[in-house]
């Protein structure tokens, strides 16, 4: 398959990790910050095949892992109503409230319907008029633009009886907050290629100024990560820090300006709870004062919940990269995809379920 | 609000989600074919009507009446849409038995059909299906010899449900005890079509595609390789879960470790991007016409060519081998060199986010 067997080939994977054997003269730290990498790095086994001085760490996008607490609460007690069709991506299903998740309340009669796109939400909006159809906008920089899309076409057709739980989260602001991190181990980011793709990577590059790290924008592909933690070690090697692009087939340095104006017309910056972080000071997206009819939180009149989370996982310091899912108790006894105890155990992309899928001996 | 001062000089407040140990109501991932699943079978269903012929965990059962042997399987088809890319329930429901009674060693005989209508079903809907189920009775070489009807109030069911029972009479000692280190394991074909095929016809999944379900008899291409070897092992149509899960079951089932090679495992490239779009792993995407064998590596390569020779075949590979270590574990050899385990799911594969 054209653009990914090219990134999955053997022989150049061989090259580029001797070409990091041979590079790689220090112990260096590197955050993956997107969990489709995390992903990827499991599922190839790309830690085994690195030399042992090289230390990949977790980051904490994966958009179902930080969504907080209150959120999943309060999208369970809006699914639990009448007369509301409540639609979602897949993954969110089974991520646990402080009482149930959306698959509960599915299996309880709630009209729960996976859907892919929140555009697909707004046709079940327009084909059933007398229901409330409401989207949980989750996710980064890269589902908010067609989350935007849908509240913007549901203005533009009046489509009243659509609205969307906004939850969604921005990278850079929690890249500047694990950099702060009296813990923080990281040495080079390895950026996420998707959400560079929306917004180009001018953001990042007065962080890897101000926290002297080198930020390589990286692809998905086993190569591409490969090539980004060359990349990183190259410039960790010799003392420079600067914003690289390795992901230039897809990434251009200003990114998808339509898209990002489409954010700047829909959206506000906030500050916004991470699950497992904590509050990051303008890291999330909120509904601009003019489209608060479509703000499910303000049409369900939901009052802000204070839910505190048990200390039974160390989701919080999986997420931020200060222990490997390994490291935790309960990761393969208590703690498994089916009978999860946090977040990163549920979610495709959650470096929990990566481990427990790949590496769990 | 916290103070959003503080964040540079403290480590960050750590929290954690409260877990849900247990569902008190089956959800949909218990249906999935992964280890919730075999959670409730295990625990509910083993543990209360536990019994020799049952506990074998075969894809039917095993029974031995006046010294003749026959194999019984029954499976229930509740597939939406009804009607989807290369097939129907009907079809899918008559073939679905024949291939499981084929994968306990049995020639299939007969079958009993169990209808659950839902009010509002259009008659010629049903018309198409029960055309249907005659040709593939008629394909598969089986008689429809016993059936039931029910109608049930509209909501209660969705448009046709049907349960199917199996008999055959057992021409080959095919067990997943029978498994042994060094067998070579061999898929019949290209994996993930059937669960591809029924992805793209649902409502709300808006992609297109060409990809066809794999639906089809097992039981004449099965009986061609009894003929022509003893030396095979085990045979399991690796359904709902995908090959994945089947390779789990078996390993688990014989005490045995399995690995697979990627590069061998035979896919079609549109399903391969269907999956890579929708984020699945085809390796857990349902098939519903090809099977695994397990076969003495004496006569793997003969038993692959037979099954090449067949239509239903042609892409058949030798995919990996049972092993000594990692007893109950499926490794797989990436493409790229490394090793990775590859798991039971845990219940049905959620389309991801990004």
């Amino acid at each position: 398959m054209k653009y990914i067997d090219e990134f999955r080939n053997r022989n150049a994977v061989e090259v580029l990790l001797k070409e990091i054997k041979k590079l790689a003269k220090h112990n260096w730290t590197i955050m993956e910050i997107c969990g489709g990498q995390t992903h990827t790095i499991l599922k190839y086994g790309i830690e085994d095949l690195l030399p042992e001085s090289i230390n990949l760490i977790h980051g904490p996008g994966c958009p179902v892992c930080v969504t907080p607490l209150e959120m999943i609460d309060k999208a369970v007690t809006i699914a639990s109503q009448n007369n509301v069709v409540f639609t979602s991506y897949g993954d969110m299903l089974r991520v646990p409230g402080s009482e149930y998740d959306l698959l509960s309340v599915k299996a309880k009669g709630a009209d729960v319907r996976i859907v892919y796109s929140s555009l697909e939400a707004l046709k079940i909006a327009e084909e059933n008029p007398s229901k409330e159809v409401v989207f949980f906008a989750v996710g980064f920089e890269t589902t908010a633009p067609p989350n935007a899309m849908s509240v913007l076409e549901a203005k533009r057709r009046n489509i009243q009886n659509f609205s969307i739980i906004c939850s969604h989260v921005l990278v850079p602001p929690a890249i500047k907050a694990l950099l702060s991190s009296n813990n923080s181990r990281i040495q080079a980011f390895l950026a996420a290629g998707h959400v560079c793709t929306v917004m180009g990577y001018e953001e990042y590059i007065p962080i890897a100024e101000k926290f002297k790290v080198p930020i390589i924008v990286t692809g998905f592909e086993p190569l591409d990560i490969l090539e980004g933690i060359f990349m990183a070690i190259k410039q960790l090697e010799s003392g420079m820090y600067f914003v690289e692009n390795q992901y230039s087939r897809s990434v251009k340095k200003e990114g998808n300006i339509h898209a990002k104006k489409i954010l700047n017309d829909t959206f506000d910056v906030v500050d916004r709870q991470w699950r497992g972080i904590g509050i990051i000071p303008m890291s999330g997206l909120k509904l601009k004062p003019e489209l608060e009819m479509f703000d499910a939180e303000k049409k369900f009149q939901l009052q802000n919940l204070n839910r505190n989370e048990s200390e039974l996982c160390i989701a919080g310091e999986v997420l931020q990269g200060l222990k490997k899912p390994t490291e935790c108790n309960a990761f393969a006894t208590i703690c498994k995809p089916e009978t999860p105890l946090g977040a990163p155990m549920v979610s495709s992309e959650g470096a929990c379920a990566a481990y427990y899928r790949y590496k769990k001996i | 609000m916290e103070d959003k001062q503080t964040i540079n000089e403290r480590d960050f407040n750590l929290s954690c989600p409260i877990p849900i140990s247990e569902y008190d109501t089956i959800t949909i991932a218990h249906g999935g074919g992964g280890t919730l699943m075999h959670q409730l079978i295990q625990k509910m269903f083993l543990s209360q009507f536990d019994n020799q012929y049952l506990n074998l965990q075969h894809d039917g059962a095993i029974l031995e009446i006046d010294s003749n042997k026959i194999a019984f399987s029954t499976d229930t088809y509740v597939v939406q849409p009804i009607f989807f890319p290369g097939g129907d329930i009907g079809e899918l429901a008559v073939y679905g038995t024949v291939n499981d009674l084929a994968m306990c060693g049995a020639k299939p005989l007969f079958i009993s059909l169990g209808f659950v209508l839902e009010e509002g079903l259009k008659v010629a809907d049903l018309w198409k299906i029960i055309l249907s189920i005659k040709k593939a009775a008629e394909r598969s070489g089986v008689k429809i010899v016993t059936g039931d009807t029910k109608v049930v109030e509209h909501g209660k069911a969705d448009k046709i449900f049907i349960n199917t029972t199996g008999v055959g009479k057992i021409v080959a000692e095919i067990s997943p005890l029978n498994c042994k280190v060094g067998d070579d394991i061999i898929i019949s074909g290209k994996i993930a079509e059937h669960g591809i095929a029924i992805m793209s016809a649902r409502s709300g999944l808006n992609f297109e595609t060409s990809i066809q379900s794999d639906t089809a008899p097992l039981n004449h291409i099965i009986e061609k390789l009894i003929k022509n070897s003893d030396k095979i092992h085990v045979l399991r149509d690796p359904t709902r879960g995908g090959v994945a899960s089947t390779l789990n079951e078996i390993a688990s089932i014989a005490d045995v470790g399995i690995e697979i090679y990627e590069e061998k495992i035979p896919i079609d490239e549109q399903v391969r991007g269907a999956c890579e779009i929708l984020g699945f792993d085809p390796l857990y995407v349902a098939n519903e016409g090809k099977f695994i064998a397990f076969v003495d590596p004496q006569e793997s390569e003969k038993v692959l060519a037979i099954i090449q020779s067949d239509p239903l075949g042609k892409d058949a590979q030798i995919i990996g081998k049972v092993v000594a270590n990692h007893k109950k574990t499926v490794i797989m050899k990436t493409i790229i060199g490394s090793n990775r385990i590859v798991d039971m799911i845990s219940g049905e594969q959620l389309p991801r986010i990004c």
